[in-house]
Parts: structure tokens; C-alpha cells; sequence
């Protein structure tokens, strides 16, 4: 096992802008090494904030604590917190702070973890705040990709769907900043584009095009994203656009042998079932990464 | 010609000068200047100037300003000096400044933002350019640019 970066004892994980290129990869290079080991973290508790329903990113950051001998606590949804009664968040935090040796939120409001953080001692995760950031979601991501091709820069990566709502592929862009000879393809309907402010900050780093065509020749990555119903202000703004991007087994008659099809999940009906056999279908491999990337991540802030 | 000159001197006060050309009703609110100010205020819009083209200058009586307002003005009017004034004269004088981080200043704009919800939390941005003005929710992450600030304070 390498030796452990001071630089990440005791840092927050907010957001992906928070991290250079370098920890980046140093991050994922103990993510490739780590292995269960019931001895890391014995223990040590992870506190699991979850003011809002999770499903992968809840049960593989207990799956990854849990795999190197951590404990769990914590609570799903408000109405198990004493949020329900009226506490604030910088309380609830200060109670938890009490009793665990990391924190792990979700929130739906944006800047929450962030809150958290400045209010704690505790090295605080954000696994999601509102349509902000989810950075463990990205380092996942770039997790996935390192594996499957080798390699973090001179990459074609094509990012379809909801580019304007959703938050893994405004993290995903801004991530690849840090990287070299990188072409992004936006593939989106006209009404959910990439917002300007991430655009940019591409500008003069990333080059991107931006296309409304179903384009996916080419590429080395293909990243697929819901189109969120709980985002959209307005329903019939959802109605008109969903189901806009299908990747099916013709779409996929696009794509380059050794490309690889990627989707942060839960997805509904923008990539069909049976896509999931094909070899560049890699989502279900995606989520498994989520596990050893936590599980570096917890290692590193807590200096096991 | 001297353009101030068009103007009346006041006794004891602030001269806010080299106001962006156009803006100086936003300072105007930024002071709180407005029904029910008994204060003398003179207000002077696109006068010439030979650091900014054009610029608008407000001066107004008996009011010193807080660091937080010179803050905002400095938002909105990034090259503005400021001049107390004391018996007629100019007893001080200095730029505005933006500084790097703003505390309670600016409103974030995201109405989904932390700092919106009722939490004990003041807004707080980070200043990433200057020139052109740019914004960050240190919170929310939200950019803020000079277009729309001025309905942020």
C-alpha cells in the first residue's frame, strides 16, 4: 500500500473543483491498489446524512466504510433527523460532530455540505447537495474511464442528455480541465444545454462542440444521463424533452468497438435493457468503482 | 472647464466621484438615499471625465459611509473615489476596492442556495475576476457577473 499524502488527513471532499490534477490521480491510484481490509478502519464511525433518498451512493459509502472494518450511523430522509423538528443544519451538525470521525452528507439545498464543513472539524463529504456538485459521483467517473482505457487525457468523451440540470456531467466537464488534448461532444436538446457559466469555464482549456444530433461516432466515452423530472420547474418542459436521447441497439451501432457506454444511474428509459450486453456497455461496472473510490477516499481523510 | 464646478459644493459630507456613467441611482440606493431623506443630495449623471469618458458623481450632506457600503459601491462602480468632506474641503480621499471575499454583501441569486433557506449563515462570495466582475457563491457555487448585481444588493 502507498504511503499516505499528509495533504488529506482531515480535508473536506466539496467540491471537484476543490482538486488539482495531481490529487486527482493520487486519489485513484490508491482506489486501484485498495482492498478489503478489516483492520484500516476499526473503530473509526462514518456519519450518514441523508436528508434526501439515495440508493447507490448511501449503500456503497456503507459498503466502503463497512469493508474496512468502519462503523456506520446515521439516518435517511428528514423525518429520521431532528431536522423535522425544527433543529438547523449547523446544529445537526455539531451534534453529529460528537459522535463520528467523518461525515458524509446529502442535502437538496446547494452550498449545504459546504455549510457543514466550515461548521465542523470533521472531514465532511459532500455525496450530493441539491444540483451542485457530487464529487465522489465524478471521481468514480474518471475512476471508470482511467480503467477501462488507460488513461485520463487525449480523450473524446460525448456527454448526452441533460446537460443542463444535471450535476455529474457539470463536474464530469469541469474535471476534464485538468487534463490534457481532451474533446468534449455536447449532446443535448436545445432547451437542456450546458449552462454558460461551466461552458465558461471550459473556454480556452476544453474545446467542445455542441450538437442537438444524436452524434456518437467516434468517441472513446459516451456518458448518458436522466433526464431529471425532480429538477424541472415546469412539467410540461419535462414532457417535451424526455425520451428525446434513447440509446438503443441502433444508437449503439455508432459506437467504437473500444468505446465505453457510462451512465451515473438511475436511469429510466434513455438507455434500453438490451444495451446491457454489449461489451461497451460499462454503467453497472460504474456503480461497483463507486466502492473502491469511497474507500480510498475514507483511508486518505481519516490517515489510516 | 472644470465639469464639477456645475455643481454646488456641500460643508460636511461624502462626494462619491468617477461613478460608472448610469449608475449612480444604484448608489443611490445603496445609501438608502431616497423619500424621506432630509439630507441635501446632488446628484450629477454622464459628466465628462477625463479618466472614464463619462462618469456620474453624487454628493451628499452629513453622511459618512460604512466599509460595507463602500463595498457595494464598488460593485457597481469599480473606479470610484471617495471624498470626505469637512468644512468644504477634501479631508480624505481613496479609491474603492473590491475585496477578495464578500461577506453579507450580495444576495446569492440561487434560490435554492444555503444561504436562502433560513439558516444562521451570511451570503459569502469569493471574487474571482474583477474586471469583468465575477462571483462566486463560496456556498452554492452560483457565478454572479456585473449584469446582474446590482439587483443582488
Amino acid at each position: 500500500m502507498q504511503r499516505v499524502h499528509t495533504g488529506w488527513l482531515g480535508r473536506d471532499v466539496i467540491s471537484i473543483r476543490d482538486f488539482s490534477r495531481e490529487q486527482i490521480e493520487e486519489l485513484l491510484r490508491h482506489a486501484h491498489q485498495i482492498r478489503p481490509d478489516p483492520e484500516l478502519l476499526r473503530g473509526r464511525v462514518m456519519a450518514s446524512l441523508f436528508f434526501e433518498p439515495s440508493t447507490r451512493t448511501q449503500l456503497s459509502f456503507a459498503t466502503a466504510m463497512q469493508r474496512l472494518g468502519g462503523h456506520v450511523i446515521g439516518f435517511s430522509g428528514v423525518e429520521g433527523s431532528s431536522l423535522a423538528k425544527g433543529e438547523s443544519l449547523q446544529d445537526t451538525a455539531k451534534v453529529v460532530e460528537k459522535y463520528a470521525d467523518i461525515i458524509v452528507i446529502r442535502h437538496p439545498l446547494e452550498g449545504s455540505a459546504r455549510l457543514v464543513a466550515d461548521t465542523v472539524s470533521l472531514p465532511v463529504i459532500n455525496a450530493g447537495d441539491g444540483a451542485n456538485q457530487h464529487p465522489t459521483q465524478t471521481l468514480t467517473d474518471l475512476f471508470t474511464i482511467q480503467r477501462f482505457h488507460g488513461r485520463l487525457d487525449d480523450l473524446k468523451i460525448g456527454l448526452v442528455g441533460d446537460l443542463k440540470y444535471g450535476r455529474t456531467v457539470h463536474s464530469l466537464a469541469l474535471a476534464f480541465t485538468r487534463f490534457r488534448k481532451i474533446e468534449l461532444r455536447l449532446i443535448s436538446p436545445e432547451n437542456l444545454r450546458m449552462p454558460p457559466a461551466i461552458l465558461r469555464e471550459l473556454d480556452g482549456i476544453v474545446p467542445y462542440v455542441e450538437t442537438s444530433e444524436l452524434d456518437l461516432r467516434d468517441l472513446d466515452v459516451v456518458y448518458v444521463t436522466r433526464i431529471q423530472k425532480e429538477r424541472f420547474p415546469d412539467i410540461e418542459e419535462y414532457e417535451k424533452v424526455k425520451g428525446a436521447y434513447v440509446i438503443d441497439l441502433k444508437a449503439c451501432e455508432q459506437l467504437r468497438r473500444d468505446a465505453i457506454l457510462l451512465h451515473p444511474l438511475p436511469r429510466v428509459d434513455e438507455i434500453t435493457p438490451d444495451v446491457d450486453a454489449l461489451p461497451q456497455a460499462k454503467y453497472f461496472e460504474q456503480t461497483r468503482n463507486g466502492v473502491p473510490v469511497r474507500m480510498a477516499l475514507l483511508r486518505l481523510l481519516l490517515g489510516a | 472647464m472644470n465639469e464639477e464646478l456645475k455643481v454646488s459644493k456641500i460643508k460636511n459630507g461624502t462626494v462619491i466621484d468617477h461613478i460608472t456613467a448610469g449608475m449612480a441611482p444604484i448608489v443611490l440606493r445603496i445609501l438608502g438615499i431616497g423619500k424621506g431623506c432630509s439630507d441635501t443630495v446632488i446628484v450629477a449623471m454622464n459628466v465628462k471625465s477625463h479618466q472614464i469618458g463619462l462618469k456620474d458623481m453624487v454628493k451628499v450632506e452629513n453622511r459618512a459611509l460604512a466599509q460595507e457600503t463602500v463595498k457595494k459601491i464598488a460593485l457597481v462602480a469599480p473606479h470610484a473615489t471617495v471624498n470626505i468632506i469637512k468644512d468644504y474641503k477634501v479631508a480624505q480621499k481613496f479609491k474603492v476596492e473590491l475585496p477578495s471575499e464578500l461577506i453579507g454583501v450580495v444576495r446569492c441569486p440561487n434560490r435554492n442556495c444555503i444561504t436562502n433557506s433560513g439558516e444562521r449563515v451570511s451570503s459569502y462570495f469569493t471574487v474571482e475576476s474583477k474586471d469583468p466582475l465575477a462571483l462566486r457563491c463560496h456556498y452554492c457555487e452560483v457565478l454572479v457577473d456585473g449584469a446582474s448585481v446590482d439587483i443582488l444588493l
